[in-house]
């Protein structure tokens, strides 16, 4: 390049009709190409960015941001006030565990007027309710008297409720103070800081996270197992029939694709349920007592069956795509050559469908692992899987940085398998149509 | 000829300034839904042409968080349970109702005595009293029906699947109740942790024969399908199954959880005056009664009571399937939802904790 600049640099310079150089002009007009071509991306990168990175991103900073306790949003104004001042200055100035001293009290106090007074009372309760149940109508309720409260601050304050010598609220409202947290993370692993601050784990009878991330990747992936089992020899299928009968055929792998997901959800309980069409046919013929009906739904069974379903199609369409192009002329040589057909479905046939399980494996694996609405309906209580619980905190306990701790782990988690599935098969090796 | 035109163009230009208003009321949809509809939007606009947008939710209490953090709000008034709207209010999300605004009943009590107690708060005036109720199919339990909530749990005498929400709250309260706990003394108990642990133990009696739901609608579908012999449910939608629909189902009031639902607006509604006008209007004395034509659910202020009248049917008396009447009310217990604010997350951690072990 440097030896290009330098020959033209010698050399007469070259121009343009318009007489400008023909070095500048080239790259005026490529840049503008570039330019071009960036415009026509660009409506594309910006919806990822808007729908997908931005929210992806505003997830992750919940999870290990909650500004409950220590500021406010004034709606009214606009402004953003800084609460419970006083009383971070004190953790700031004495190290976690320091025993609460009239200072500490009276500090309180100030925090809890003001946030009375700033009608911003109700979220600093909800924020410590979190961690210390039973306290958010503490807050609230002390935070009336506050005003009106005479030192010495920590007689007062105990006055209104003894609960607040607890040394686990104390810790709470340290850990609430920090700008950056980690113990929403710490809930979604089913661990807690004591009073110390210790990380320990929650009570045998609250723990249910790390269990249900468990149940999650099991049942992901034994439903990704039996899509493989049932669609692989669909696609062969599919793949070695003449084109108008497989036409025909792949209309039935698709046509439960494109019904509503909801519609198939229920349709499986018609199906499955106790008075079902499963469990009527079973008992008109003879094998199921009438009074001993299989349950098929409102658990587990029901979660992987109609999962299993649902989740088929992304199976088939990848295997199909790798098995159409194969010759079936190389089998018939390995036969011919004396392999037997086991053997030569095994060297010769599978080998050259790898990108297509991998493909169709990752593509069910993780759509199953952030499935929601099928356990939700069909699941009962042992069918509920780690979304359900995210959901929850959502929509009922509104929890959301708990929900987002929750989502990033099971991301993090899809990631270290896509990781792993490059590092194992690898990525180009993937074909997914 | 001047002044016609001048009179069209003015005429035009209300006309036009009027169907421009409107204001977006967020609900729950289903039965419900559609009793606010004929009851309170309908009447609203017939009466200020202020046009009514409907807009259904699983619980209107989670878009209103999301919109209002955001500040993007496009709710203008929502209907959330009073739980929620306490909690709600508690953060600053719902702008506040000044109580004098609403007017005093048709028999001019005053707003605030007519009113069941507890029922307007600084941001919400509640519209009904619904009840978390138990319901069985009569064709399944015809010779021997069941009575009391303990019968619900009784496994032996009364075989067969049962429906549960899946939550802790009113379970909890339900399990007590049928152990023999007073229901005033329910939420002292619950308070500890013997109590709690006595309402699971209650629960784990009946736990692997429990069908669990989530939307108000399940459970009559639940019944109907034969599913479930008995299921908890919400009274309104049990009465429009059986009543609307002529489904076997039979409602017991023993041991009932009731509570108060009512409308609230989101801070920074988008047409906070209209707001405030539809809100005013639809807890009237005669537009609460009016609803209660549409579903069996309690009208909050006590002047509607004597004007609710029959079903939409024309044939069926309201008032014995309102869980506030006398007769329902002999074991009934208000939902405390100053506990539910406070034990919320930790009752359903367990709860959730305890169903998937």
């Amino acid at each position: 390049m440097s030896d290009a600049v330098a020959a033209t640099s010698t050399t007469e310079k070259l121009t343009t009709a318009d007489g400008k150089p023909l070095k500048a002009a080239l790259a005026r007009s490529q840049a503008r190409n570039r330019r071009r071509a960036f415009y026509l991306v660009m409506p594309l990168l910006l919806f990822v960015v808007v729908t997908f990175l931005i929210p992806i991103g505003q997830m992750l900073s919940m999870s290990v941001t909650n500004t409950g306790f220590y500021s406010w949003k004034d709606r009214d104004t606009g402004e953003t006030v800084p609460l419970m001042v006083e009383l971070r200055e004190w953790f700031d100035a004495n190290p976690a565990g320091t025993e609460p001293d009239e200072a500490a009290y009276a500090a309180l106090r100030a925090g809890l007027a003001h946030a009375r007074e700033t009608k911003s009372i109700g979220q600093i309760g909800t924020r410590i309710n979190y961690e210390v149940s039973g306290t958010r109508s503490m807050f609230t309720s002390t935070a009336r008297k506050a005003e009106r409260m005479e030192p010495p601050f920590k007689e007062a304050i105990l006055d209104a409720d003894d609960e607040w010598a607890d040394p686990k609220l104390w810790a709470a409202m340290r850990n609430a103070s920090k700008s950056v947290t980690l113990d929403f993370y710490l809930a979604a692993l089913d661990r807690t800081r004591d009073a110390d601050g210790n990380i320990v784990k929650v009570e045998e009878e609250r723990a249910v996270y790390v269990l249900l991330f468990q149940r999650t990747l099991i049942l992901s992936a034994l439903i990704t197992f039996l899509t493989l089992v049932l669609g692989f020899p669909i696609a062969h299928l599919l793949a070695t029939l003449p084109l108008s009968k497989s036409n025909l055929l792949m209309i039935f792998v698709l046509l439960p694709f494109w019904t509503s997901l909801l519609v198939r959800t229920t349709s499986w309980i018609v199906l499955l349920q106790s008075q079902g069409v499963v469990n009527d046919i079973g008992v008109a013929a003879g094998l199921i007592a009438d009074e001993n009906r299989i349950q098929m739904i409102y658990n587990q069974t029901g979660t992987i069956i109609a999962m299993t379903h649902i989740l088929l199609p992304f199976m088939v369409l990848p295997l199909y795509s790798v098995m159409r192009p194969i010759d079936p002329s190389y089998v018939r040589a390995a036969r011919s050559l004396g392999a037997t057909s086991w053997t030569a479905f095994r060297r010769v046939y599978m080998p050259q469908t790898v990108p297509g399980i991998g493909a169709g494996g990752l593509l069910v694996f993780i759509l199953a692992v952030g499935y929601y609405i099928t356990p939700a309906l069909v699941g009962g209580s042992s069918g509920q899987l780690i979304s359900n619980l995210i959901a929850f905190h959502m929509q009922k306990s509104l929890n959301w940085s708990l929900a987002a701790a929750l989502a990033s782990l099971l991301l993090a988690g899809v990631l270290l398998l896509y990781w792993l599935y490059d590092r194992l098969v690898g990525i180009d090796n993937l074909k997914l149509g | 000829m001047k002044k016609t035109l001048i009179l069209t163009t003015a005429l035009t230009a209300m006309a036009f300034g009027a169907s421009a208003q409107e204001i977006t009321v967020m609900s729950w949809g289903g039965a419900y839904g559609k009793s606010q509809i004929e009851a309170y939007h309908k009447p609203f606009t017939d009466k200020t042409g202020i046009k009514v947008v409907s807009v259904d939710a699983d619980n209107p209490a989670t878009p209103i968080k999301a919109q209002v953090e955001a500040g993007n709000v496009t709710i203008d008034v929502a209907d959330v349970e009073y739980a929620d709207a306490v909690r709600l209010c508690d953060e600053g999300l719902l702008e506040e109702i000044d109580p004098s605004i609403l007017p005093d009943g048709a028999d001019g009590t005053p707003a605030m005595d007519d009113f069941l107690p507890g029922a307007v708060t600084d941001c919400l005036v509640t519209t009904i009293v619904f009840s978390t109720i138990f319901a069985y199919d009569s064709s399944v339990f015809a010779d021997n029906p069941p009575t009391t909530i303990a019968d619900f749990f009784d496994l032996e005498t009364y075989p067969g699947k049962r429906g549960l929400r899946k939550g802790a709250k009113a379970n909890l309260e339900m399990a007590l109740m049928a152990d023999g706990v007073a229901p005033e003394e329910v939420y002292d108990m619950l308070e500890t942790d013997e109590g709690v642990d006595r309402a699971f133990d209650k629960l784990e009696t009946i736990k692997d024969s429990v069908v669990w739901w989530e939307a108000g609608a399940q459970p009559p579908q639940l019944l109907a399908d034969g599913e479930v012999a008995m299921t908890t449910a919400y009274n309104g939608r049990i009465f429009n199954a059986a009543v609307g629909e002529g489904q076997p189902f039979v409602t017991i009031f023993d041991g009932q959880v009731y509570e108060y639902d009512g409308y609230v607006i989101p801070k920074g509604a988008p047409n906070l005056e209209a707001a405030l006008d539809f809100v005013v209007f639809a807890t009237e004395t005669e537009q609460l009664a009016e609803q209660a034509k549409w579903i069996s659910y309690g009208p909050a202020r006590k002047s509607s009571g004597p004007l609710v009248g029959l079903y939409q049917d024309g044939k069926t008396e309201m008032g014995p399937h309102m869980p506030t009447a006398a007769e329902n009310l002999q074991k009934a217990l208000p939902s405390n939802f100053e506990f539910w604010a406070d034990r919320d997350t930790e009752l359903n951690e367990r709860f959730n904790a305890w169903l998937a072990g």
